[in-house]
């Protein structure tokens, strides 16, 4: 894909590339695999993916087609929603108020389900921690997990995640930066120099939500 | 976002479009959920200064702030230091002092929750003052008319009736000029105000030449607390002219929809029959208010206490 290459070298301003489009790719599978094998039989039917906007939600969808895939059940049969959890930040009042997102939770609700949360980046934990503030009020699920795309480390709250794409070590001036086809045009991950503080990362991973 | 919401003028269509699209977030948040309760307000203090009486504004906002978590402290005239004397500037820097972080404040002078704004460090939200303005109204309206016809871009509204002493009017023709409706006043001339040339919206005296042409008919309430002289010859007669019932209806398009901000004078400007109908929104109206009212709380408190205030 050179077209896609030259695009994010372009709008990289100097950031390496960790991942590109395959890698993306073989890492959505691999976490799809490791989410069916962890549920198990027993759990698979209860499966629920929820994703945190913005890239969380295609990120679950992917997740969602290939495990269905996987598993060689209809296509769209396993369900996926969104949880928005900007109501739920801890840090409106210092940050100032953003615009919200849709949040939409699957028919059948959330109740003893075997819930996977996704999101793209984790850092602080923040957005985890809100989002299982945010799910106490949608229902009692069965099982939370967590899977995301990219963990950089520097948490803030005691929160791990279930399933990581790639580990990847930064230091807390740097920016990690997920971009997604469905929503950037093109796939791949870039770290960047010139980061925020650790309380702020779903900022630094969003950009494009700053109106 | 600007620190208060004052006229719905003041919007432009970014803020606009802004509170709809957080009001829809908002509902599929807290959509099919048991506990309907959100935690972004906690510790925030929001006055509900009610000088006028009001049922469905009142509690739609002090059930809006508490959905959102915030303390609520209803405050009406009625009872208060305002029966000894005490002014209204005496009455919000009291209220202020005691940690009020946003003043809802509904006034019989137009022009009020201005002054109000001038006075008080906190958000002021106009919820009605006098015969001037209602911009949460208008933002309900808005956004009832999105939900059901699906856009507000070229929709041809009709407001019909007592324009003159009409807030919901004059706040709605700003609004929904804004969002790009095409609006029609429809009134007797008495009940139109000095200068409606000047507003964006086409004025016209008669109701069913009107009413065939419209996506949206607004019935406004004849504020009979507000008549001092007598604007019609008989309630019979201007009920013949410009109420809206069943024969009426039935002229309508296939699609169009009924409005009316309430309280309803059933049998005078809009029957029964048509009030209770499919096309009639009103009850929808009622609850998306709570929608639209949440979002605007949240979007003028949600950020409060950082120094650059809300950001859209």
């Amino acid at each position: 894909m050179p077209a896609a290459q030259i695009a994010a070298e372009s709008a990289s301003g100097g950031g390496r590339t960790v991942l590109d489009s395959s890698a993306i790719a073989r890492i959505v599978d691999r976490i799809a695999h490791e989410i069916i094998e962890r549920a198990g039989d027993d759990h698979l039917p209860a499966l629920t993916l929820l994703g945190i906007p913005t890239r969380g939600g295609p990120l679950a969808h992917r997740l969602g087609r290939r495990i269905a895939v996987f598993t060689e059940r209809e296509h769209d049969s396993i369900p996926v929603g969104t949880v928005d959890i900007t109501l739920y930040r801890d840090d409106l009042r210092s940050h100032g108020v953003r615009p919200l997102s849709p949040t939409f939770i699957p028919d059948g609700g959330i109740e003893g389900r075997h819930v996977v949360l996704v999101d793209d980046v984790l850092y602080s934990g923040r957005t985890v921690r809100a989002a299982l503030d945010a799910l106490r009020e949608v229902g009692r699920p069965g099982v939370v997990q967590l899977a995301v795309l990219v963990d950089r480390g520097h948490r803030e709250l005691p929160i791990r995640a279930d399933y990581v794409g790639k580990n990847l070590p930064t230091s807390a001036s740097e920016q990690v930066r997920v971009r997604l086809t469905e929503i950037d045009g093109v796939d791949d991950v870039l770290v960047l120099p010139g980061g925020n503080p650790p309380g702020w990362a779903p900022a630094a991973a969003r950009p494009a939500e700053q109106r | 976002m600007r620190r208060h919401l004052l006229s719905a003028a003041d919007l432009d269509l970014a803020d606009a479009t802004l509170i709809l699209d957080t009001a829809e977030q908002i509902d599929s948040a807290l959509a099919g959920r048991e506990i309907k309760k959100l935690p972004t307000l906690r510790g925030r203090t929001v006055v509900n200064l009610f000088f006028e009486d009001s049922t469905r504004t009142r509690i739609s906002f002090e059930l809006a702030a508490k959905r959102l978590s915030a303390d609520v402290i209803n405050f009406a005239a009625k009872g208060s230091s305002v029966s000894k004397g005490e002014s209204l500037k005496d009455t919000a820097l009291t209220l202020e002092a005691m940690g009020a972080d946003a003043i809802v404040c509904r006034h019989s002078a137009s022009g009020a929750p201005h002054r109000l704004a001038v006075w008080v460090q906190g958000s002021v939200i106009n919820a009605g003052d006098g015969t001037h303005e209602h911009p949460t109204q208008a933002l309900l309206d808005a956004y009832t008319i999105r939900r059901r016809l699906g856009r507000l871009d070229g929709v041809r509204v009709s407001i019909v009736g007592d324009v003159l002493h009409s807030r919901v009017a004059r706040s709605n023709v700003l609004l929904l000029d804004t969002l790009g409706a095409q609006v029609t006043l429809v009134a007797p001339p008495t009940l139109l105000p000095v200068g409606v040339q000047a507003w964006p919206a086409e004025v016209s005296y008669d109701l069913d030449s009107v009413l065939v042409k419209a996506d949206v008919v607004m019935m406004l309430r004849v504020q009979q607390e507000r008549m001092n002289a007598s604007f019609f010859p008989s309630t019979r007669e201007y009920s013949r002219r410009y109420g809206l019932d069943a024969r009426r209806m039935a002229a309508l398009s296939e699609d169009a929809i009924v409005m009316h901000p309430g309280p309803m004078n059933r049998g005078m400007e809009i029957a029964a029959e048509v009030a209770d109908s499919v096309r009639s929104t009103i009850v929808e109206q009622v609850s998306n208010g709570l929608s639209v009212r949440m979002a605007v709380l949240y979007l003028l408190l949600g950020g409060a206490g950082s120094s650059e205030g809300a950001v859209a």
